[in-house]
């Protein structure tokens, strides 16, 4: 155990010194993520969930975060997972969509950063995680814009469908961190 | 483009894949919670305040249902008589041919219907006038 910490510790600091030197590489990398899940996103969007509460889906582009989180570390992933939400509002949607986006990232990041930070959770783990405190995220800015309370009403239903969807793109990403490794 | 690389030391990296004793707790907790507040909301369900009457798309009546009363709809299709019982709305008679509108258990929640087809009646509860 102690000797996979100080690997993971060594592979951190050539990380944070190689960092600078492939500043480029890593905005390029960056931009190719935010691309990539704008298209995991539009491709959910083609297929219809016809559910009784909105709200419930796969959350494709969290692969995305999921990925960039493992992979590349916190600041990259907010940098992604906003950069994405600010370009696809700002081509689809309008400023509320983006309101909720932001809400429903933030509160994702957050608690899948604290979850990986806690090493007590696997990918699958950390991905219901985040998926749930999406959808959380998501109702809490509802209630506050709406200001109705009954919107509550759908917080179980969401939680259900976060879960599951969770657990769906925590194997995914399994799958995915398993083969896709970024040069550094 | 050699962004990505597929390296057999993957083992050296901090990403867990196999699942934790505290995934499955978490897991667990989060679907036993939903399912609860799922079936709980789906308990209790809003009770109305008001039954509509329609015939043809048409509201014929409103009528409050705090008052237990007999309501006798007359048309050229038919005739329905519908009773309302401690906030419960049912079609206790009617001269149809199939009778499914006498049949259908009592309604009292709100966006529930009883529907005569033969005579295109439709009884729904709802919430204001």
């Amino acid at each position: 155990m102690d000797n996979k910490e100080s690997v993971n510790k060594s592979i951190k600091n050539k990380k944070t010194a190689n960092q600078s030197k492939h500043n480029a590489q890593e905005m390029a990398l960056c931009g190719i993520l935010i691309a990539l899940a704008m298209i995991l996103s539009y491709l959910e969007s083609l297929v219809p969930i016809y559910m009784a509460v909105p709200g419930v889906k796969l959350g494709l582009a969290n692969l995305i975060t999921i990925i960039a989180l493992f992979r590349l570390g916190l600041r990259d992933t907010i940098m992604i997972s906003v950069g994405r939400i600010v370009l696809s509002s700002v081509l689809f949607g309008n400023f509320a969509v983006m309101l909720y986006s932001l809400a429903g990232a933030c509160s994702s990041i957050l608690t899948m950063a604290i979850m990986k930070a806690s090493k007590r959770f696997s990918v699958t783990g950390v991905s219901v995680g985040g998926a749930v405190s999406h959808n959380l995220g998501q109702i809490l800015v509802a209630a506050i814009v709406m200001e109705n309370a009954r919107i509550f009403y759908y917080m179980a239903v969401l939680v259900l469908s976060g879960t599951i969807a969770g657990v769906a793109i925590g194997i995914l990403s399994i799958y995915l961190l398993k083969n896709i490794h970024f040069k550094s | 483009m050699k962004v990505y690389e597929n390296n057999k030391g993957e083992a050296k990296l901090n990403d867990k894949r196999k699942a934790t004793k505290q995934d499955v707790i978490m897991i667990l907790l989060l679907l036993i919670v939903s399912i609860i507040g799922i079936l709980i909301l789906y308990c209790n369900k809003e009770p109305g305040k008001y039954v509509d009457i329609m015939v043809d798309g048409k509201t014929v009546t409103t009528l409050p249902l705090e008052d237990d009363t007999e309501y006798a709809l007359k048309q050229k299709l038919g005739n329905n008589v519908i009773r309302i019982t401690d906030g419960r709305v049912a079609v206790v008679s009617a001269d149809c041919p199939d009778k499914i509108c006498v049949n259908h258990s009592p309604i009292k929640n709100v966006g529930e219907t009883i529907i005569c087809l033969p005579h295109k009646v439709v009884v729904e509860i709802k919430q204001d006038k």
